[in-house]
């Protein structure tokens, strides 16, 4: 990676980035390309978030579905860990709390599959500057 | 189609169940239960305007909705496309209805400044973190300001140091600048020790590059070209994600030497705490860092004259970095409108204890306690009482129902007999005890004072022998005046803060729970059934039906037959012999006649 060299290369380096990820999650085929967020801090991977996250990348190749697994930091929602956050292309991102095998399972098929919403969403409660 | 209605705690208590079943069931009656799904969802921190119902997708938000409401909601929402005015969120401000809970974060009760990045990024990815403006902050600084003018915009932006005391931010690095020297460093105090508190960590886990820019920021305003970062060993996860931070800034030249071509230098290492609590006051960390003994020294001389190796040094607390560079970005004049009189921005707590929603929330100064316990904190669990908040770890004081509208900021939690602290919240109902809550918090302090100075080694000691004493039911009232006496000799004598604070538990619960010292000393009894020695159990002469159960799981054996035989009874019933009895609980456990209870 070369370095950077001025504030305005660096400038030109985020919309470059952020374009990217923007595609990313837009995507020219829309269908193919699903984001997941898992929280995992150390105590969403004491909570499990791990285990969760690597049944869901098995459960997903299963299912031939594509998505984009990443990890994130702190949610901030202890009382509903693990958490994800979901984002499926044109849409706002949904928040699922206590998520174990099971629950990730019925997230796939029955949220990414078919658009039907699974109980227990965590509403996001915080704005946030950007 | 989606509707959501919240199912947390508070809601739920005003009938979003029935709300939930009458939405089913009317968009059955209407053939419309394949097009519109219901589902319920957790708390969304606004309970006071409860029970929630949101129209998704187009994000329509009502508020304090009734069962009966539903079907005008399908009729003229869901059919029509109409929303339904008189439901909706009205903004207090200018009396109107807001639709669209897009546009409605103004009452949200959270602003996440400091946690910006958390759970959005890929904490070990710098590419996300540029993506949301991260280094933007550095190069800004680097070419188009020079070191004095960043320190005037930090001290401008009313930053005061998030480690709890709230010293101005942009004052302190205004000190250590002046002191001009070859060798300067900055510290990032990573010792975070409260119990309770975990933001600092969070901080470093899902955002750790605001660390690594936010300390450049301040190696090039105060002049210094090295970082040290001291973080306790047992943050295994923080300190990788540092480390690769770290390294991923060194490779795209945002660390190093000629940071953006600007011939700035600044490399950051890390140094690594055993996890001692006293090693979070500045001094003792320095030391600890310069591998002596972690203990305090008197200031002055102040690290910003003689720090880490007798250089000028900078500490300052994680979530006060992660401050800085959002600060340089959007401007102190930004930052300025957020917060209250005296304290700017906002503040991460680590809410915790008897409440339903625990989590990290960050919330702008100024925010009152109650809007965090029953609004974001979703209320008391198991809808029991109030009784007290604990801030400022062993530090801070327990504040009660009266403090409730307490706007927080530094100087308010001050004046109501806390203090900020780090950050951690603990919420109490009435089932904790404020004796032992204060007992444990000096338990806290003794473990951790290093024994430097005798206030501290020895005055802790002794005001936790008389609590010990207080919870044994040993107590006499000249006690409870022995321990302010001590507390006032151990707030003027102490060397470093941990011992000037180590008596506020003691002293802000005599302030606020005097009667529940009293009963403890006068009448041997603790309300809320925590402190052991002063339970006794009983059993129900009439209710005991004379099994034996008790008996049979009485580890202490002190549970015997008696010769009373209640009426209608066959066998004779037991009795608790109050000398054996260790107060486990075994006995009630096992009793299906509900005969044993607790005095």
């Amino acid at each position: 990676m070369a370095k950077v060299k001025s504030l305005a290369e660096l400038k030109a380096m985020r919309e470059k980035l952020q374009n990217t990820i923007d595609t990313r999650e837009r995507g020219d085929n829309p269908e193919a390309l699903v984001q997941v967020k898992v929280a995992m801090a150390t105590c969403g991977i004491a909570a499990g978030a791990k285990q969760v996250m690597e049944h869901m990348m098995e459960k997903a190749d299963e299912l031939k579905l594509a998505i984009v697994f990443t990890q994130t930091g702190c949610m901030g929602y202890c009382h509903a860990e693990p958490t994800i956050e979901v984002k499926m292309p044109g849409k706002d991102p949904v928040v699922f709390g206590h998520v174990d095998n099971n629950r990730a399972d019925e997230i796939l098929t029955k949220y990414v599959m078919n658009n039907e919403m699974v109980e227990g969403i965590i509403p996001v409660n915080y704005e946030t500057i950007g | 189609m989606h509707v959501l209605c919240c199912g947390g705690t508070g809601c739920h208590a005003s009938a979003s169940a029935q709300i939930i079943e009458n939405f089913k069931q009317i968009l059955a009656e209407k053939g419309l239960q394949d097009e519109v799904q219901v589902v319920q969802t957790g708390c969304f921190g606004f309970c006071e305007k409860g029970p929630i119902v949101k129209i998704m997708p187009d994000n329509t938000f009502y508020t304090q909705v009734k069962p009966e409401d539903v079907e005008k909601i399908v009729n003229e929402h869901i059919i029509k496309g109409r929303k339904v005015t008189d439901l909706l969120y009205m903004d207090p401000e200018n009396q109107e209805h807001v639709s669209d809970s897009k546009h409605m974060g103004f009452y949200r009760k959270q602003l996440r400044i400091a946690l910006r990045n958390c759970g959005f990024v890929n904490p070990e990815n710098i590419d996300e973190c540029i993506a949301r403006g991260g280094y933007e902050g550095l190069g800004k600084c680097l070419t188009e300001m020079t070191p004095q003018q960043v320190i005037d915009e930090v001290t401008k932006s009313g930053l005061r140091g998030r480690g709890g005391a709230g010293f101005p931010t942009g004052v302190k690095w205004g000190l250590c600048a002046k002191n001009k020297c070859d060798e300067m460093y900055v510290i990032c105090n990573a010792d975070e020790g409260d119990p309770g508190a975990f933001m600092d960590r969070s901080i470093m886990e899902g955002d750790p590059h605001s660390i690594v820019e936010a300390m450049a920021i301040c190696g090039y305003a105060i002049g210094a070209t090295h970082g040290l970062v001291y973080i306790r060993a047992e943050y295994p996860l923080a300190i990788h994600r540092l480390q690769v931070a770290i390294a991923q800034a060194r490779e795209y030249g945002l660390l190093g030497n000629d940071i953006m071509g600007t011939g700035f230098n600044f490399d950051i290492e890390l140094r690594y705490g055993a996890g001692a609590f006293v090693c979070g006051e500045e001094t003792a960390l320095i030391h600890s860092m310069e591998g002596k003994r972690g203990e305090p020294t008197f200031k002055p001389p102040f690290p910003a004259v003689a720090g880490y190796m007798m250089k000028p040094s900078n500490v300052n607390n994680v979530e006060t970095f992660a401050n800085v560079p959002i600060i340089i970005t959007k401007g102190a004049d930004w930052f300025q409108t957020i917060g209250s009189e005296k304290s700017k921005g906002t503040k991460v707590f680590a809410l915790a204890g008897q409440i339903n929603n625990v989590g990290l929330i960050e919330v702008p100064m100024g925010t009152t306690l109650r809007d965090i316990i029953y609004e974001i904190g979703g209320g008391i669990k198991g809808g029991r009482q109030f009784k007290a908040v604990q801030t400022g770890g062993p530090s801070g004081g327990c504040l009660t129902t009266k403090h409730l509208d307490t706007q927080i900021d530094y100087d308010s939690l001050v004046a109501a007999g806390s203090m900020m602290g780090s950050g951690g919240m603990v919420v109490m109902d009435e089932t904790s005890c404020m004796v032992a809550i204060a007992k444990f918090y000096l338990e806290f302090t003794c473990e951790e004072s290093c024994g430097k100075c005798s206030p501290c080694r020895i005055g802790n000691k002794r005001m936790l022998e008389i609590l010990d004493k207080i919870t044994d039911g040993r107590g006499t009232m000249e006690d409870l005046q022995e321990l302010r006496n001590l507390a006032a000799v151990i707030k003027d004598a102490a060397l470093c803060g941990l011992g000037q604070t180590s008596p506020n538990p003691v002293l802000s619960t005599l302030d606020n729970f005097w009667d529940e010292y009293v009963e403890h000393v006068v009448d041997k009894k603790c309300r809320a059934g925590v402190c052991k020695k002063l339970m006794r159990y009983e059993i129900d002469k009439d209710k005991c039906i004379g099994c034996g159960k008790c008996a049979k799981n009485c580890p202490a054996e002190a549970i015997s037959k008696t010769n009373y035989i209640a009426e209608g009874h066959k066998l004779p019933s037991m009795e608790i012999d109050p000398t054996k009895c260790i107060k486990c609980g075994a006995c009630i456990s096992g009793c299906k006649f509900n005969a044993i209870s607790v005095k």
